[in-house]
């Protein structure tokens, strides 16, 4: 077995040790399904999961830091950083191996909102393509978001601090996109319209949406796969700085 | 075996290892000793490339720790200092664990969870979680995992720190046994563990070695007690 894959299987692990991951599951589940129906499902009359997909870049700026928080800081709060990157593991595979890990387990959790493809399916007769398209979009947003997260848990000891510094980094890629940010900033003159378009290009909303859509386009592709592997090399380079401290 | 060459490592202002050079030979036990802060938890986690030095090198098993840090890491086994350890995990499990990273398997990593096992007396605890266990029992887990690949290199931080008197006999026996066949090094600040164990100790202060030499030739130096030399030469180096 590659060092990689055994400390992905220990991590994997690990979240189902603690009350943690099913705490997580069950209030994910609840929160995505009552934000879907609370928010007009039915009146819609429409046979598709666009007010559910509509809450995930939001619902996610919470709930992947939170898996995330704990990958670094812990360990390097408990010392146990010493002992891992002292067996035949280097930085990378270690990031690698937790970073997937975290994703494998938000996997699950998206899995397990399949319930409301199965509603929508009963209810009417939904097109397969935007359903399919928008479950790769969060699937790829979910992470990004964690790759973020992994970031800030690696920066400090203290998982409080990484969840937060995660969640807020995390809010501002994602409402970098919306109407009333984008609005504002086509306001200032001369450098409003660029600067709009600029700030909306660096928000999962706008990527995410394209992908909801039923459209795959590369460069949403590119975008959300470009957040992960940047923000998991910081990692590697974050944590050869801080591991010993 | 292991060559240390002019080693250093600074940390802000603080130099906290100086040039520190060293040979340890297959079949001995190099007691590392040093008063708090000399440097030996450093110098210890450079020699298993958890840190790189700003200057120098070393070999570690036959390995460069610039050139092959993984290769090094698959040589030795390390209990850095305090013996640090996955609480969630039942023994059992974390040595798997540790199995699994060093690419064990099957029938080779049941032999070697027998063998750790018993020669760390860990059988009435092996489904235990790591967090329930006591001091005594953490730090035999930790030297499990350390000695789980049976490497033939083995560097110990503090090995006997906060163990009671009979578990330090335990310990300090174990070290002992595998002395004559590894190589082994052991830091410690007391002196009398060396005596106990070591075929040989290295005294540093400041970063530096202040002195080399087996534990009967350092006793004579400070006048029939080791004790004696030691605070002689390390109160000179930290009035230096």
């Amino acid at each position: 077995m590659s060092a990689t894959t055994a400390v992905f299987k220990r991590e994997l692990r690990g979240y189902f040790g603690t009350p943690v991951a099913y705490v997580f599951l069950v209030v994910f589940l609840a929160l995505s399904a009552f934000l879907t129906f609370s928010q007009g499902f039915f009146q819609m009359r429409d046979a598709s999961l666009r007010v559910f997909f509509a809450n995930l870049p939001g619902l996610f700026a919470l709930f992947a830091p939170a898996i995330a928080m704990r990958m670094w800081a812990e360990e390097r709060r408990t010392k146990t950083v010493e002992l891992l990157l002292t067996l035949p593991v280097t930085v990378k595979q270690a990031v690698l191996g937790k970073f997937l890990a975290g994703w494998a387990f938000f996997g699950i959790a998206l899995l397990l909102t399949m319930s409301m493809v199965m509603t929508v399916a009963y209810l009417g007769d939904p097109d397969p393509g935007p359903v399919f398209t928008g479950y790769l979009g969060a699937f790829l947003m979910a992470g990004a978001y964690l790759a973020v997260g992994a970031f800030f848990s690696a920066m400090t000891k203290n998982q409080v601090i990484a969840f937060v510094l995660g969640a807020a980094a995390c809010a501002l890629l994602v409402y970098s996109g919306s109407p009333a940010v984008v609005d504002a900033l086509q306001g200032i003159p001369l450098l409003g319209r660029p600067l709009a378009r600029f700030v909306e290009s660096m928000s999962f909303l706008t990527h995410f949406d394209v992908l909801q859509r039923g459209l795959i386009e590369f460069r949403d592709l590119f975008f959300m796969l470009g957040i992960t592997g940047g923000f998991l090399t910081a990692t590697v380079v974050m944590l050869d700085e801080s591991k010993a401290r | 075996m292991i060559k240390v060459d002019k080693i250093s490592k600074r940390f802000g202002s603080i130099l906290a290892v100086d040039g520190i050079s060293f040979e340890v030979k297959t079949g001995e036990v190099l007691g590392f000793l040093g008063p708090n802060g000399a440097g030996k938890s450093t110098t210890m986690k450079i020699l298993t490339c958890f840190l790189t030095p700003d200057g120098g090198t070393a070999e570690v098993a036959g390995c460069d720790i610039r050139k092959d840090p993984v290769g090094v890491r698959e040589r030795i086994g390390y209990v850095p200092e305090n013996a640090p350890l996955y609480d969630d995990l039942s023994v059992d499990a974390f040595l798997r664990f540790i199995g699994d990273v060093r690419g064990m398997g099957g029938a080779q990593l049941r032999d070697a969870l027998d063998r750790v096992v018993t020669q760390c007396s860990l059988q009435g605890v092996v489904h235990q979680r790591i967090e329930t266990l006591s001091k005594g029992y953490r730090r035999r887990v930790g030297l499990a995992q350390a000695l789980l690949h049976d490497p033939g290199t083995l560097i110990l931080d503090e090995p006997t720190d906060g163990l009671d008197p009979n578990q330090k006999h335990h310990v300090r026996e174990m070290i002992h046994a595998m002395g004559k066949e590894k190589c082994i090094v052991i830091s410690t600040h007391i002196l009398e563990e060396v005596d106990a164990v070591c075929s040989r100790a290295i005294i540093i202060a400041k970063g530096r070695v202040l002195a080399d030499g087996t534990p009967a030739e350092l006793t004579q130096r400070g006048d029939g007690k080791l004790e004696t030399y030691f605070r002689e030469i390390t109160a000179v180096g930290g009035a230096a």
